[in-house]
């Protein structure tokens, strides 16, 4: 078991005639994942790397049963090949592209909230569940399978942890990178329901960072639903108010959003909290072996 | 991006919202020829991009042309320090010189983007002139919320909700529901992700107007805006900020001396937090972003290595996007074209490790390797606090 994305996965790549679609989409199928093809409108009937490309998502679906997307789309139009996926009746849309317009977002997921499709990112490093399927741009060479689930608003920060672990010879259940902008599609609370639901998950491990209040309302959650123990870091301990860090959403504004607000709420959630990054893989272990 | 007051008050004049007459200048003895255009008490305002301006000085009431010269010359090249500027102030340039109105109330109104409901939200509320952060925190009661549907936009009805909660009516209320309306449709067709007026006043001879005025843009659209692309002035911004903007590098100036460049938004902050358990001061933020090219890396390091203040840098990389080759090519051709004597502490992981350590190590150039950002964040610390 795992969740998102398993062996039954079939992913087609919007924009895999792009650099970074091509090159991931290469990456992704080295891994073993299942890469049915691409779409990039126009290209229709060609081929790009050995991969079919098609004109839409709907022929990938009808031709190949592609049941997950793996976007590269730049941000102009990412919102757009966003709808065309849920449209095309994809269950599972990772969104790559950084950049996209907040307003664009804003009616995205609206749209989304009337299909059954589950969006993840955008602007984030996508899903993996080691040994079945990597959807997204993370080294797949990192991860282990294994039992702890690892959900998180960062990408390099996330290979960080999952490193960490797999030295110890601890693996990972399934890896969800939820992405840094203001507005996404999956939270941190849908994420703890998968894993909390999940039998194969026994740990959690959740990297929140500055700005918003995702990690507050993790903390709600795991307070009344999730009876696995958590581990959890939260980045920018150290970042002035006011000021973006790189992420859209990481941003300390009105004196909301700090780290301490939010390690305090995961703390009387009954959340391990760590406060050097060089320790979340050894929290993890000592937790489990308490456990 | 932010914009000035004066700059808003054109937009918002675009969307209908009533402002003040009023016009903005660069010379006393422009700012007395606008204040003779207006005529009666003018005030003069200067435009920085930072609230708390009339407690620093920066906002002056003239009774006459002469007066409004005498303002704009005590205000014109000052440098304005309040709670949000950097502690040396920030240079007037420009001021706003604009018709005075006696004040009969002060109310709020603003839209900016509610995260937890993936929607904007339009505030309102009667103490206004206050920061909105104080209100919510003493007296959240007096802040109203109307949410815009995603797709339906901001309804009639809830412009009204909010008008009549403000306690207005007669004509008064007929402004208030056009100036919401035309504040949320300015929000969404320019982009912005704060629309703030701050306050919004009912003048003794009862006219509804924006007295001040803030407009944030959302980055991200500035690609379909050029005209609100047009409106930055650079002059606000941290010179090395302006440098790495160019260069698509996110970097933000901090107050310490270890200088980071990582990739990442993420691993970016959790390396400045690591500096600091290690008992140092992170010099700054910078993020090289996932696909880095060799120029853009060379690029950072220029940046980093120009604020005197670095003494140390810890280069801490995990490839996904970006490989490590190309960052060992990129740290390489800096170093030696910069002729750089700053230590350096290298931690990378992730494609093409292997090579790129090869590379660094086959460079000939002084660098030192961490095993684990907890090593190299003890490693930095220690060389910044020998060089310092």
């Amino acid at each position: 078991m795992s969740i998102l994305a398993d062996k039954r996965t079939r992913v087609v790549v919007q924009g895999i005639t792009g650099r970074e679609g091509a090159f991931h989409a290469a990456r992704c199928k080295e891994y073993g994942t299942t890469v049915v093809g691409g779409v990039t409108p126009g290209k229709g009937g060609t081929t790009h790397d050995g991969f079919p490309v098609w004109n839409t998502v709907a022929e990938a679906v009808a031709q190949e049963g592609a049941n997950c997307a793996l976007i590269f789309v730049p941000p102009a139009a990412a919102a757009d090949a966003i709808l065309e996926a849920a449209g095309a009746g994809v269950v599972l849309i990772v969104c790559v592209t950084e950049g996209i317009p907040v307003a664009d977002m804003v009616r995205a997921k609206h749209f989304l909230a009337s299909t059954p499709s589950r969006l993840v990112g955008p602007n984030c490093p996508g899903v993996i569940t080691p040994g079945q399927a990597k959807i997204g741009i993370m080294p797949g060479h990192i991860h282990t399978p294994g039992a702890v689930g690892v959900v998180s608003r960062s990408g390099t920060l996330t290979y960080e942890v999952v490193q960490q672990l797999t030295q110890r010879g601890i693996g990972q259940s399934t890896c969800v990178g939820i992405g840094g902008d203001p507005v996404n599609g999956t939270s941190f609370v849908d994420v703890l329901r998968l894993f909390s639901e999940d039998p194969e998950t026994r740990a959690i491990m959740l990297i929140g960072e500055i700005g918003g209040t995702a990690e507050e309302e993790a903390a709600v959650l795991i307070k009344e639903r999730v009876k696995k123990p958590v581990v959890a870091f939260i980045c920018g301990q150290t970042a002035p108010p006011g000021r973006r860090m790189g992420h859209a959403g990481a941003i300390i504004a009105g004196g909301k959003g700090t780290a301490a607000e939010k390690m305090a709420a995961l703390g009387a959630a009954g959340v391990t909290l760590v406060k050097s990054p060089a320790e979340m893989g050894a929290t993890v272990e000592s937790v489990l072996k308490s456990a | 991006m932010k914009i000035h007051e004066y700059q808003a008050k054109a937009i918002l004049r675009e969307f209908g919202v009533p402002v003040p007459a009023g016009e903005v200048a660069d010379t006393p003895a422009g700012a007395r020829a606008v204040a003779e255009k207006l005529g009666g008490r003018v005030v003069v305002k200067a435009q920085i991009h930072a609230g708390g301006r009339g407690k620093g000085g920066g906002i002056k009431l003239a009774d006459d042309p002469p007066g409004a010269e005498a303002a704009a010359r005590a205000i014109l090249g000052m440098r304005l320090k309040t709670p949000q500027t950097p502690p040396e102030g920030i240079e007037v340039r420009r001021v706003l010189v604009e018709e005075a109105s006696p004040i009969r109330q002060e109310l709020y109104l603003s839209v900016t983007l509610d995260r937890a409901r993936a929607t904007c939200v339009v505030m309102a509320s009667e103490a206004g002139g206050m920061e909105i952060e104080e209100v919510a925190a003493k007296s959240p009661e007096k802040i109203l919320r109307e949410w815009a549907h995603p797709a339906l936009g901001l309804q009639g009805f809830q412009a009204r909700t909010l008008a009549f909660g403000l306690g207005l009516s007669g004509d008064l209320f007929k402004a208030a529901v056009a100036a919401i309306l035309n504040l949320y449709r300015c929000y969404l067709a320019k982009d912005c992700s704060l629309a703030e007026i701050n306050p919004l006043v009912v003048t003794a001879d009862g006219r509804l107007l924006a007295l001040d005025a803030k407009l944030n843009f959302d980055d991200n659209a500035l690609y379909r805006r050029p005209e609100i692309r047009a409106l930055r002035d650079v002059n606000e911004e941290d010179p090395l900020d302006v440098e790495a903007s160019k260069f698509n590098l996110n970097y933000i100036k901090l107050t310490g001396n270890v200088g980071c460049m990582v990739n990442g938004a993420g691993l970016a902050m959790a390396t400045m937090d690591i500096i600091k358990l290690a008992g140092g001061e992170p010099a700054n933020f910078l993020d090289v972003g996932g696909g880095a090219s060799p120029e853009q890396i060379e690029s950072a390091f220029r940046i980093l290595s120009s604020d005197p203040s670095v003494k140390a840098v810890f280069i801490n990389v995990f490839g996904g996007i970006l490989r490590c080759d190309r960052l060992a090519e990129g740290v390489i051709a800096a170093m030696k074209k910069l002729g750089l004597r700053l230590p350096v502490v290298v931690r990378m992981e992730g494609t093409n490790v292997e090579l790129g350590k090869k590379m660094l190590a086959e460079s000939g150039l002084a660098l030192t390797t961490a095993e684990d950002m907890g090593d190299g964040a003890r490693k930095v610390v220690e060389l910044a606090r020998r060089a310092a």
